[in-house]
């Protein structure tokens, strides 16, 4: 899916943003949406049925139903998969899941199937997620794929029904940015903090109508699992997505997985796929930098994601914008916090380790080493939730349930879990939480909970000592 | 799609930033398979303590604003892409919403539900909220052909921006999936280059 030659030359400095949605551009009108052809379309059981219920309306089909892939994650239970979904409604909607799909001819990867998991774990661990390719789901944390470099977005229902119609968005092009980040990450940091701090940086809302390529060598010394965290929360500065250019490291993760391709194919591919740069003179409408250096472990003490600290920070006293102080002085109350006082040593109930943005076997991994030998502080609730089947079944292989039953951490079933609370895994109200997810809205893990969103390092070590820790004292 | 053109109506003033999907309907109330009934969960979580009973002061309960158009702080709508957000305003009985600032998949759904989003500058936000707090009953009106949002018995007004193509399917009730459906050819001939 590369642009062509004649196109390379006339226009030689192009972004790879800019290369990738080009050459997916089935028709352009001025001042109107782009037609922009999608590749895959991953959907769930909770933003797909109204969209399914549209083509039955229209009386059409799925257009490519070989280019859509299902899974149900959002609203299952993460104990006892095997048996019926207790919840009334819950259980409605993953059955219209399964209905839809075979209505309509869609795989579906659903309760109980070796490849169930969360959409945006499951598409790059089976190789369905390639580089180059254009991808959206009915989710905003879709961004996620974009670590392949590939244009990956969140859309609405209305928008799930149009690609299920045509294969094809109606969207206008958004601007682009590059956010560079060089240097090496000091002790106890992951990408998480990267992105945590970024985003505190930015604003909630300084990436709107931006497409984010993220760059710099500290971003190239990643792992893919790493990348996949930050182009995760691109959304969360407002941003359509994030793209990490592909290199060596995404090809050998790639390779060998259930639907990647094999032999000369992926040869070819991989060929191609070194293509996806953006050219040395490129220009982005936007650009930031920042130093690894300047980045420690990082916590939010608010309710949108880039209220956030360095762990060692105090909560700061106002908000940066004067027409934000109302907003600024709600979300401290409904925390239950002070400006100018520090986090560390506040007693935590709870610790939630899960969701698209840290579910993964690195997080898991990570998370065990910490924890080996030890056990979690006596009042606290820990609840581990692997991002998908195959994680579960790594993690076990590599003996990491042993440790985390050891350490009274509970190991559950995949799916998103606490991080939307739109199960049964919820944080009761008033009590704090300190998540690896992405979101730290008011409500967000279940009526009057409080979300400290935080690396998977920060929480295992809160999780041990009962309070806010800095890893960095533990290792 | 329900179709828009000219809208006179009091307005529902929510003077408060960053509102997310989350706060507009919790994840919870997403269970449902059609698109009807969410305007009952609106905001649910700040029109109710413990759930069921209602807090007085929220301006959804307050006999004192009524309307079809909801005014809102910056960034308004951002976070989780759940069209259920959209449905729900819509559901309520909101035609449009005011920000000085939308987040982009809010805006996208919003439009694909025949629901205005009407983006103005930060000071002719402020002024809209000074003269609804002022006088809860004055009428704010949104023609959408002129792309003017105004109060007239205040001589207050602003051009708002809307793309072409998004205007003319609001105006005409049209969606999205009959103009790509026309594109059928071009599809089909992208496909084959693949």
């Amino acid at each position: 899916m590369l642009t062509g030659k004649n196109e390379l030359a006339q226009d030689m400095s192009k972004t790879l943003f800019d290369k990738i949605w080009d050459s997916h551009v089935v028709k352009h009108v001025d001042d109107g949406p782009d037609i922009l052809y999608i590749d895959r379309h991953f959907i769930h059981e909770v933003t797909s049925p109204q969209a399914f219920n549209g083509l039955r309306n229209r009386g059409i089909r799925v257009a490519r139903p070989d280019k859509t892939v299902a899974t149900a994650d959002h609203n299952v239970p993460t104990k006892d998969q095997h048996l019926p979904i207790r919840d009334e409604l819950s259980r409605t909607q993953v059955n219209k899941l399964i209905e839809n799909c075979e209505e309509f001819g869609v795989e579906l990867y659903g309760l109980n199937h070796p490849f169930q998991g969360i959409v945006h774990v499951i598409g790059p661990e089976l190789g369905i997620t390639q580089p180059g390719m254009t991808i959206v789901c009915g989710d905003s944390h879709t961004s996620t794929h974009g670590a392949f470099g590939a244009i990956a977005f969140g859309i609405g229902t209305s928008e799930v029904e149009q690609v299920f119609a045509t294969q094809c968005i109606l969207q206008p092009k958004p601007k682009t940015m590059k956010i560079e980040i060089n240097g090496e990450l000091g002790k106890g940091v992951l990408s998480k903090d990267i992105i945590l701090y970024i985003i505190s940086k930015i604003s909630t809302s300084g990436g709107n109508g931006y497409f984010v390529e993220y760059s710099g060598s500290t971003i190239r010394s990643l792992s893919m699992e790493a990348r996949m965290t930050i182009c995760n929360m691109s959304i969360e500065m407002g941003a359509r997505g994030g793209l990490i250019a592909p290199d060596e490291v995404t090809f050998e993760y790639i390779q060998g997985k259930e639907f990647a391709p094999i032999g000369v194919e992926l040869e070819n591919k991989i060929a191609n796929w070194r293509h996806l740069t953006t050219d040395q003179d490129a220009r982005f409408d936007k650009v930031y930098e920042f130093k690894a250096e300047d980045i420690e472990p990082m916590i939010t003490y608010g309710t949108n994601p880039a209220m956030g600290i360095g762990i060692s920070d105090r909560i700061p006293n106002g908000s940066v914008r004067a027409s934000e102080a109302e907003s600024f002085k709600k979300s401290l109350h409904y925390m239950g916090l002070e400006p100018d006082s520090s986090l560390l040593g506040k007693k935590v109930n709870y610790v939630f380790i899960g969701s698209c943005t840290n579910s993964r076997i690195e997080d898991l991994r990570l998370v065990a080493e910490l924890v080996k030998g030890k056990s979690k502080a006596d009042d606290i609730n820990v609840m581990i939730i692997p991002g998908s089947k195959q994680v579960e079944k790594q993690a076990i292989e590599e003996g990491l349930d042993k440790i985390f039953q050891e350490a009274g951490f509970e190991l559950r079933q995949p799916g998103c879990s606490a991080c939307l609370g739109m199960n049964e895994d919820k944080v009761p109200s008033g009590e704090f939480c300190v998540s690896t997810s992405n979101r730290n809205f008011e409500g967000r893990q279940g009526p009057g909970a409080r979300t400290l969103l935080a690396s998977p390092l920060t929480a295992a070590a809160t999780a041990l000592n009962g309070y806010i820790t800095d890893v960095r004292e533990l290792i | 799609m329900k179709k828009f053109n000219i809208l006179t109506s009091t307005c529902v003033p929510l003077p408060i930033e960053n509102i997310d999907t989350d706060q507009i309907i919790p994840a919870r109330f997403l269970k449902a398979t059609t698109r009807d009934g969410f305007g009952e969960n609106l905001f649910r979580d700040w029109r109710y303590s413990g759930g069921e009973n209602p807090v007085e002061d929220f301006v959804l309960n307050t006999a004192k604003y009524s309307g079809k158009i909801l005014v809102a702080g910056r960034n308004f709508g951002c976070g989780s892409s759940r069209e259920h957000a959209a449905w729900a305003i819509a559901d309520f009985g909101f035609n449009a919403v005011v920000s000085s600032f939308f987040a982009d998949i809010f805006k996208n759904n919003a439009l694909n539900n025949g629901l205005l989003p009407v983006q103005v500058s930060e000071s002719f936000l402020d002024q809209l909220f000074d003269a609804i707090e002022k006088n809860p009953s004055i009428n704010v009106r949104i023609d959408l052909p002129k792309q003017i949002i105004e109060i007239e018995e205040l001589n207050l007004r602003e051009r708002f921006d809307i793309n072409t193509y998004k205007k003319h399917c609001m105006i005409n009730g049209l969606d999205d999936i009959d103009y790509l459906r026309e594109n059928k050819k071009e599809i089909e001939e992208f496909e084959k280059q693949l």
